[in-house]
């Protein structure tokens, strides 16, 4: 979360915790581009920089590039790809490749946070449904992962995976809430878990799972949830 | 590159309709599969287990490409001819970004205040929709026929179902939301988009669309009723 003046002209608003702004930490990691980070304290109110950059949903993460906004994480991460096409591409460079991780990538933003949040949210037989729901949401990425080291096969670390990887911290709140074990349901998937965490971009971007933790307390007292 | 191509859709879908544009506008020669969604075939469920739904391209030996923004994609990038997305990746972000905010904001906003009973809340779904479409129609270049610019592109491929289908959803709802006097530019564009060549070979004639629409009243009904439900 480095706060260096930037030499290649990027600003990203972010909050701390958001899986969708880790994606673009991850994304600018790998490709080794500096870049300013403002934290947008979100819990206080959305700044008038945020209002302007992002005026249609006012949502984080949203990139500057020399002032010009860029919304909606996965469409900053290929910004960043087509943009910045002599660092390394998180998108493969075949057609139907590069169509399957879009397809995977947003198959995550569709199903995770969202099942995720009903998790922590409700209680009884909607959240009978929702931790059902979680376990074939997990049980269909493991099958898609199959015994690949990661997601992105044989391009290596790539779209899927810095799309899915910012959640990895939330799988212990998911677990406690659920009552699961991904080890047990998605063994691939807690394995791949572990292997993301380790490299450099993922590690440096995330928070701990203790912490993500705290946060969904934090936000369970703010929605007035037991 | 003549590997087959094969695209299953059903009618009068407007993710379909995106699908078949973008082929078309390459000059890929396709067979077409008509599904019926009432009895899906196993075509269709194998091809596309996640979702199950249409459109799916069937390219040559490779699996299957689902859901219709990613298909058009694929085809921009896998065939030659006049190229969908913009070169720019500023502009490219900017397409893909209003073609979310089409699918996710302005189609849901759109779609319930077609088919909620008269109250309360459709009027403030129809103000909702009718503030999307004033946001959308400001992204038409000054002085161009297109979202794309001189030629169709991404954005217009991915709102071509206003132009041709909101009218016939409109008329089995008995509820305007596109107006001239509210949106005279969006109107302006739809009626350049429909007049474009490769579009007229996607768009059946508009009698025989209403009738096969009409007979899904009840569904469109359940399927907002369900929309409104989430979050």
């Amino acid at each position: 979360m480095a706060s260096e003046k930037s030499s290649s002209d990027l600003t990203l608003l972010d909050f701390w915790v958001s899986p969708f702004g880790q994606r673009v930490r991850i994304a600018l990691a790998e490709k080794s581009l500096p870049y300013e980070y403002v934290e947008e304290d979100l819990l206080a109110g959305k700044s008038d920089r945020l209002l302007q950059s992002n005026p249609v949903h006012k949502k984080i993460p949203v990139l500057l590039h020399g002032g010009k906004p860029v919304n909606e994480s996965l469409i900053i991460v290929q910004y960043l790809d087509e943009a910045f096409p002599d660092t390394p591409s998180l998108l493969p460079a075949d057609p139907y490749a590069r169509a399957q991780a879009r397809f995977w990538a947003d198959y995550v933003d569709k199903k995770v946070y969202d099942c995720g949040s009903r998790l922590w949210k409700l209680k009884g037989e909607p959240q009978a449904q929702a931790r059902a729901e979680m376990l074939e949401i997990l049980k269909t990425l493991e099958t898609e992962l199959g015994d690949k080291e990661f997601f992105g096969g044989e391009h290596g670390f790539g779209f899927v995976d810095a799309a899915f990887a910012p959640f990895t911290p939330w799988f212990m709140s998911y677990e406690k809430y659920g009552e699961f074990k991904v080890a047990e349901v998605a063994p691939k998937i807690a394995a791949w878990a572990e292997r993301v965490g380790k490299r450099e971009s993922v590690a440096k971007s995330l928070y701990s799972p203790d912490k993500v933790y705290d946060f969904i307390g934090v936000l369970k007292k703010m929605y007035g949830i037991e | 590159m003549s590997e087959k191509v094969k695209l299953i859709g059903c009618f009068g879908s407007t993710a379909v309709h995106r699908a078949e544009v973008a082929l078309r506008l390459k000059s890929v020669p396709l067979e077409l599969v008509v599904e019926d969604l009432t009895n899906k075939s196993d075509l269709l469920l194998t091809h596309n287990p996640i979702y199950k739904t249409v459109p799916v391209l069937l390219h040559g030996h490779r699996p299957a490409v689902c859901e219709s923004l990613i298909i058009v994609e694929y085809v921009d990038e896998a065939f030659d001819g006049p190229p969908i997305l913009p070169s720019d990746p500023l502009d490219r972000a900017d397409a893909r970004f209003w073609a979310r905010f089409l699918d996710d904001k302005c189609w849901k906003a759109m779609w319930v205040a077609l088919w909620t009973e008269p109250g309360e809340t459709q009027a403030a779904w129809a103000r909702e929709a009718k503030e999307n479409m004033t946001l959308l129609e400001r992204q038409l270049p000054e002085g161009k026929n297109f979202f794309g610019g001189d030629a169709i592109g991404f954005l217009d491929i991915a709102v071509g179902g206003i132009a041709h289908l909101l009218g016939v959803f409109e008329e089995i709802a008995g509820v305007r939301l596109l107006a001239e006097e509210d949106h005279p530019a969006l109107c302006r564009w739809a009626r350049e988009y429909l007049s474009d060549e490769t579009v007229r070979q996607c768009v059946p004639d508009r009698d025989s669309v209403l009738v096969a629409l009409a007979a899904r009243k009840e569904l469109y009904v359940s399927t907002a009723k369900a929309m409104t439900a989430e979050k």
